[in-house]
């Protein structure tokens, strides 16, 4: 290569050199680092790093988010001409799905909450970055795909934005920044929209593009989710089949109604290694077992079916799996490794109660009958200290281990050596 | 100032920023999440405990020499408690409807602990005037917390200050909410007041570094 023509990345790695101590100078390589590797060589210490860095495990996650999005984004018109011009009879995937009518809603609708979630997140990690002089971090690149994937899809966009604002700024960079923060960032920015603006976030109007306009007029057609169905004893009202649960051809958030994707996506990163098995396989057990006790209840009548509780409690304990955020939260959010439980044993309780917790306030809290992203922001609240007691018992068992290794054959000093040596 | 020396001034204001009874010593903090939601019962609870601890300080201040130590305690109860129920009767009388606001947050004066801190801190080892002024820059010092944090909740979350619409109508849509703004729920529930109270401590620290613990 002659010195005259450099390439790209040559000029990228020189222009670094020449900015290293400007106060821009983190924004600017977070933009290197983002289409090259550094060109810096380590000085100490382990000299083979794996590729494998916190930037492609993100852009892992990203890619298992594309067919969610892309799915979301037809389904967002797919919902608005059904709500206006009824479901069609026949169902055909080509026809009253894959149509660029449809994709266009999506466009227009999903893509403003794509670009804003982005734009105002990566603002604020650029300023902080800026400000404290570290390098800007990764962290936003999921959390910016997630969150307009787990909101209802006419959110208005300043509404967004100042979620953002506060999710990553009292959800992520007061406790120090990517790694360091102690709830799902996406979550809390889904928390503080549901409590602050409720009338956008919940009810039978948001789940569908211009609902709420819609409302009262001659084609009104109730925008209302399953779960929202159920929640009000209208079991029978809804004419959503099971493949259409399962597939996503139902209202909901933007991108948590389809758990086949979900389920692909899911597998996808367990087989990628990013997220962890363990965690996903516990929440749905978790939710199987309280969907379960429920449907126990119903059937041993102890229940009248004109309570509250009816509705929800009665609902096959599988399909709790398929509607709502459920499959979304466990295979996307649950399995944040910076939030979730670090050990094995952990991830297993972690994501039972997860699952449990999920089922049990969606059922118990009609007002809101969904509670998977409660669940989580719970969990992680409590995910060190799961950590801490399985720690602590591993450590525990093991110095009862050495006891017992110690105190055994007293004859025989090599013998306890290495009951020694294999114990500790 | 010719009325206090220096050392005297420094009394009421230093609890006002670097020595603030919420922010640094972090006492109080309950009646804080509590009460301000709206900025008026903010400004009543201020006066209210600024009444409170003027003059329980003077009061304990007067008696210290006398008072057991032994059951210093149960008469600083006695002197808190009579006061507290001063500013009850007195809210009960000339501002029916806020006292209903403040419910029971005025009878828990009692309870704040910034009372009962300076009490033992300071009264119980300083002479009247001392102590007066003490009494009356902290309790200013938790006022101004109180209405900042009122301020920008009740702002953000009702669009009013001291009741006045200052944003416009939200239900006609003028004003602001012509734009398709919204007052955030969020702010009228507590949790927003920790929120907020955190945000002026990171404000506060980062503006004087020596106001950072080291850990």
């Amino acid at each position: 290569m002659s010195d005259k023509r450099l390439t790209f990345k040559k000029r990228l790695h020189i222009l670094k050199h020449h900015y290293r101590d400007k106060k821009m100078a983190p924004a600017f390589n977070a933009f290197h680092t983002f289409l090259f590797s550094p060109d810096e060589t380590t000085h100490s210490g382990s000299h083979v790093r794996g590729a494998d860095d916190l930037k492609r495990a993100m852009n892992t996650v990203i890619m298992a988010l594309i067919p969610v999005l892309l799915f979301s984004m037809f389904n967002a018109g797919y919902q608005h001409y059904s709500a206006i011009s009824g479901f069609p009879s026949e169902f055909s995937l080509l026809q009253h799905f894959l149509t660029w009518d449809n994709f266009w809603i999506g466009i227009i609708k999903v893509l403003p909450l794509v670009a804003v979630s982005y734009g105002v997140g990566l603002l604020v990690e650029f300023i902080f970055a800026v400000i404290k002089g570290h390098e800007v971090e990764e962290g936003y690149l999921v959390t910016g795909m997630l969150v307009p994937l787990i909101v209802p899809i006419d959110t208005p966009l300043w509404m967004l934005a100042v979620a953002v604002v506060f999710g990553v700024v009292i959800g992520k960079e007061v406790f120090g920044g990517t790694g360091m923060n102690i709830l799902n960032p996406a979550l809390t920015i889904r928390a503080f929209l549901f409590f602050a603006y409720p009338t956008w976030m919940s009810g039978d109007k948001v789940w569908v593009h211009e609902a709420v306009e819609r409302a009262g007029t001659a084609d009104a057609i109730s925008g209302e989710t399953i779960l929202g169905y159920l929640a009000q004893n209208n079991a029978d009202e809804f004419t959503y089949s099971v493949s259409d649960m399962f597939f996503g051809f139902i209202p909901g958030s933007v991108g948590e109604t389809s758990a086949f994707l979900i389920l692909l996506g899911g597998l996808f990163l367990v087989f990628s290694k990013i997220a962890s098995w363990r965690i996903m396989l516990s929440a749905v057990i978790g939710s199987l077992v309280m969907g379960l006790i429920f449907n126990v209840i119903v059937d041993a009548g102890i229940i009248a079916e004109t309570s509250k509780f009816y509705g929800l409690m009665s609902f096959d304990y599988w399909k709790h799996l398929i509607v709502g955020g459920l499959a979304f939260g466990i295979v996307y959010m649950a399995t944040d490794p910076v939030t979730g439980s670090q050990t094995n044993r952990g991830k297993w309780i972690y994501g039972f109660l997860i699952g449990f917790i999920s089922v049990m306030i969606r059922v118990f809290n009609p007002a809101y009958p969904e509670g998977v992203f409660l669940a989580i922001l719970l969990m992680n609240v409590f995910a060190p200290t799961i950590d801490h007691y399985v720690l602590k018992g591993n450590i525990k068992k093991r110095l009862k281990r050495l006891k017992s290794a110690t105190i055994l054959p007293k004859d025989s000093d090599s013998k306890t050596e290495e009951l020694k040596a294999e114990t500790v | 100032m010719a009325l206090l020396t220096k050392k005297d001034a420094s009394l009421i204001l230093d609890p006002l920023a670097d020595n603030n009874p919420i922010t640094i010593q972090v006492l109080g903090i309950c009646s804080a999440l509590a009460i301000t939601a709206e900025l008026k019962a903010s400004v009543v609870m201020a006066i209210s405990v600024l009444f409170v601890l003027g003059i329980g300080n003077v009061v304990i201040s007067v008696l210290r020499n006398v008072i057991p130590s032994k059951i210093r305690i149960i008469v600083q109860l006695i002197v808190v408690a009579t006061l507290v129920i001063i500013v009850d009767q007195v809210l009960k009388a000339f501002a029916y409807e806020l006292s209903k606001t403040l419910s029971v947050f005025v009878g828990l004066i009692i309870t704040n602990c910034i009372i009962m801190g300076r009490f033992e801190a300071f009264a119980l080892g300083n002479g009247p005037w001392k102590s007066f002024l003490d009494g009356i820059g902290n309790a200013l010092g938790y006022g101004v917390i109180l209405i900042i944090v009122g301020f920008f909740r009740e702002l953000l979350g009702s669009g009013t200050l001291f009741g006045f619409p200052v944003l416009g109508d939200p239900i006609s849509k003028t004003g602001l909410y012509s734009t398709g703004y919204e007052n955030n729920g969020f702010m009228i529930i507590p949790p927003a007041a920790l929120i907020v109270v955190g945000i002026i401590i990171w404000v506060q620290r980062s503006r004087n570094k020596a106001l950072i613990e080291d850990n």
